[in-house]
Parts: structure tokens; C-alpha cells; sequence
């Protein structure tokens, strides 16, 4: 699966610069608003959704290697996080849905959890 | 790190700032080209108008006896023609005002012509006086291009030579020492630290997984002292062939119960830091998780120290640190 796709279905919003997303893979989904159990759940090419929009989730996603960030219930980053995004690479995808159904319509699509 | 928009990244402002070093840097006579085809100023309008067409022309210098006289250009033929006068000779048409540039000022000195004068090619002139070439802008495009080029292959280059730092230098022991500060209640640069440990240890060729595990055993540490020090700390890094030792370490409170802060969940978090996110009470079991070695040792009165050791010569990921 690729970015491409799920931004399609989903009708995600692109807060950050956009690219070729059909060339970014997707392997894996994670959920969770504590930056910790993010570090052990979510894995490298995996999406991650969350409710929190500050700046705290850039060194996250960046330090994993994530494909993206999904912010739920339209939870709107300042400019300096999209800043922060941008310097670093990392997307920034933003849903007004909450956390439950943005995962459920992930799974839907096929999208799991890493495999261990 | 000072906020930035988006539209001008760190990436494009180094590339711009390149760019122009390199108008600085490269000379005319590198971009200019040399093989000019000159016009004698005593042949025919009608001849020249051949010659640009056969070779695709839009611009020819004009010399006589040695010496720069003229330039002819297609808005010269176009004159001519106009005026039905093809039979003319060149010197009747050609412009005779002319800007030139000399070959060893550099590339900026003719793209300041450029902007200046409206002309599509400029004679380059040697230290005598005499023509060595012609330059267009896409000349200077072509030259700044290449130039981007070989800078981009001196910078694989130093990222080659730093992924064998530790093979070119002999010692007893070497390592490489990073040391970064981190200050109190510093959310705005938190996790600044890990992401440049991680990029250090990618520059020197650990694998992507190895620079992960330490980014986020780092992370978390440095977001330790961010939120639960006196005054914050420091983070000290030591890159050895087989190891990586990372230490953080402050000067207080300390830890009552070290036992107890190593338990999943158990945290000392406040509230307006848990909505930030943190306060999960698995930043020590994450780093555990992540290196080899960890040792936490923490008393009330001298504070925390925080040691994290991580092998790389048992390892397959990282072939090039095994002696």
C-alpha cells in the first residue's frame, strides 16, 4: 500500500509539502497519543494517528522513519511544527474524524499493525 | 532551532547559498565557450545570414586583423533584411557598442552584465585585450550546473571518508565524543539532540537500524531531562568501532526509587506534561528495549546518570566497524 492511496480514501488534508506520495510505502498502522508507547508501537514505513498536533510528534516521526502522520479531529499544527515537518521530511496528514474511525477505515483497506 | 517556513528549508537555502559561492567561484573562462567562429567584417550580410543558419548561430563576434571590432546578431540580419539590404557587407550592420567581460573576473560579473544591458552574449576579452570566447547565459547555467554537480561528488565523498574515519585513524583507541546540552523545560528543541545523533551515526555509516535504536534510546533520554531535572543536563556520546556509549546525565533531584521509575507505566509526570504527550511511563522501558546495555544509577543528593551501551561487532548490520 502507499501514501497515495490512503490520502485518496481517506480524503486526508496534506498539511505539509507535497511529493510523490504514490512512491511512499506504507507497511504498517499504529495508534496512540503517548509519544513512548508510539517509540516501541509504531514501526519504520508505518502511518501513525494521533490526536496531538504539537511540535513533540516531528522528532517522533522522524526518529522512526514514519510515512506519516495522520492528526485526527481536525487537530491543526502551528506553523513552526509544519516547519519542523518540512526541515525533516516528514508528512504531515491531517483527517476532522476521530482516532477510532480513521484506524477502522485504515484496516478496511487492508492496513495492520507491524508484524513482531 | 529558529522556526522556519516552509517555503524556504534549510535543503534550499544551502542550495542557494551554493549557487551563488559558485558565481563567485567559477571564472568566465571556465563556462565561456572557446571555440568561437569570428565573421571577417568585409563579407556580405547574405553570407553571414548562411553561415547562422548552417550553424545554428544567433550571435557571431566580428574581427579584424586579430582585434574585436563588432559583434553581428540575428536582430542585425532581421535589420537588414528589413530594409532589403542583404547585399550590405557585415561592418555596415554589425554593433560596434559593445560590452565585454574579461575571462578571469567571475561568473557574477557577467550575470551583473546580463542584468544590466539586456544582451543574449557577452565577448569575453584575455589580459591583451584580444577575443578568448563568448559567453550566454546558458553558458552560466551549463558552468553553475556542472560546478552543482562536482559539489554534489566532494559531498559523497566526505560522506565516504567519515563511514571510514575509524579505518584511516590508528590509535590505541579511538572514538569519536559528541556532547550536547539540554536545558530545562526546552520542549521547543526536544528531540533535537537524538535526530542529530542519529544523522551522525548514518554519516558514519551505521545502518539505519543500529542509528534508529540509538536515536530513540537517545530521545528518550534527552526528553528526561527536559522534563524531570533541576536544570537539565547533558547527553555525551562516544562512537567506537564496537560501541556506542551513550550517557546522560544531571544534577538532580535524582530518582527515589530506581527500581520502581524502571517499572512499565510508573511515572512522576505532571499533567500539563502528560497532555503533551509524554508521562506514558515507558520512555526507561523503550531504551532498554533499544540498546545493549543500560545502567541507571541515581541517588537524591548527586543526581542521575543514565549509561546506554549499544555492541556493533556482533552484529551483522554494521560490517564495517568489525577490525
Amino acid at each position: 500500500m502507499n501514501l497515495e492511496e490512503i490520502i485518496h480514501n481517506l480524503n486526508l488534508k496534506v498539511l505539509t509539502d507535497t511529493r510523490d506520495f504514490s512512491a511512499v510505502p506504507v507497511k504498517s498502522g499504529y495508534c496512540s497519543d503517548l509519544l513512548s508507547c508510539v517509540m516501541t508501537g509504531a514501526a519504520p514505513e508505518g502511518v501513525w494517528v494521533t490526536l496531538m498536533a504539537h511540535s513533540n510528534i516531528i522528532a517522533v516521526a522522524a526518529l522512526l522513519d514514519l510515512s506519516a502522520v495522520i492528526i485526527t479531529e481536525d487537530a491543526q499544527p502551528d506553523e513552526d511544527t509544519i516547519a519542523k515537518a518540512n526541515e525533516k521530511g516528514v508528512t504531515l496528514l491531517s483527517s476532522p474524524k476521530p482516532n477510532f474511525q480513521v484506524v477502522g477505515e485504515l484496516w478496511d483497506m487492508g492496513l495492520r499493525a507491524k508484524q513482531d | 532551532m529558529t522556526p522556519i517556513q516552509p517555503e524556504i528549508s534549510d535543503k534550499r537555502a544551502e542550495t542557494i547559498t551554493k549557487t551563488e559561492e559558485l558565481a563567485y567561484e567559477l571564472r568566465i573562462h571556465e563556462v565561456m565557450t572557446k571555440d568561437v567562429h569570428s565573421l571577417s567584417p568585409d563579407i556580405k550580410m547574405e553570407e553571414a545570414l548562411e553561415i547562422f543558419q548552417k550553424e545554428r548561430f544567433s550571435g557571431a563576434p566580428v574581427e579584424q586583423d586579430g582585434e574585436l571590432i563588432g559583434i553581428l546578431s540575428i536582430e542585425d540580419l532581421i535589420h537588414a533584411l528589413r530594409e532589403n539590404h542583404i547585399d550590405a557587407l557585415v561592418r555596415e550592420y554589425m554593433t560596434t557598442q559593445m560590452t565585454t567581460v574579461r575571462k578571469h573576473d567571475p561568473v557574477v560579473e557577467a550575470l551583473k552584465t546580463f542584468a544590466r544591458t539586456n544582451y543574449g552574449r557577452l565577448p569575453v576579452l584575455d589580459e591583451n585585450g584580444k577575443l578568448a570566447g563568448i559567453i550566454t547565459k546558458g553558458d552560466i547555467t551549463n558552468g553553475l550546473l556542472k560546478a552543482l554537480q562536482r559539489n554534489y561528488q566532494e559531498e559523497e565523498l566526505i560522506r565516504y571518508r567519515a563511514s571510514h574515519l575509524f579505518e584511516d585513524i590508528v590509535s590505541g583507541r579511538t572514538s569519536l565524543i559528541l556532547r550536547y546540552d539540554i536545558r530545562k523545560g526546552d520542549f521547543i528543541h526536544g528531540g533535537n539532540a537524538s535526530s542529530n545523533i542519529k544523522r551522525a551515526l548514518l554519516r558514519l555509516g551505521a545502518s539505519p537500524q543500529v542509528a534508529r535504536r540509538c536515536g530513540i534510546a537517545v530521545y528518550e533520554a534527552e526528553m528526561n531531562l527536559i522534563i524531570h531535572t533541576n536544570h537539565g543536563g547533558t547527553l555525551r556520546i562516544e562512537i567506537e568501532p564496537h560501541k556506542i556509549t551513550m550517557e546522560a546525565y544531571d544534577d538532580g533531584p535524582g530518582i527515589e526509587d530506581v527500581e520502581e521509575a524502571m517499572r512499565p507505566g510508573f511515572s512522576t509526570a505532571t499533567n500539563e506534561v502528560r497532555e503533551m504527550g509524554f508521562g506514558a511511563g515507558m520512555g526507561l522501558v523503550n531504551i532498554k528495549r533499544c540498546v545493549d546495555e543500560m545502567r541507571l544509577i541515581s541517588s537524591k543528593d548527586r543526581g542521575t546518570n543514565l549509561y546506554m551501551i549499544m555492541y556493533l561487532n556482533d552484529t551483522d548490520e554494521n560490517p564495517q566497524t568489525v577490525n
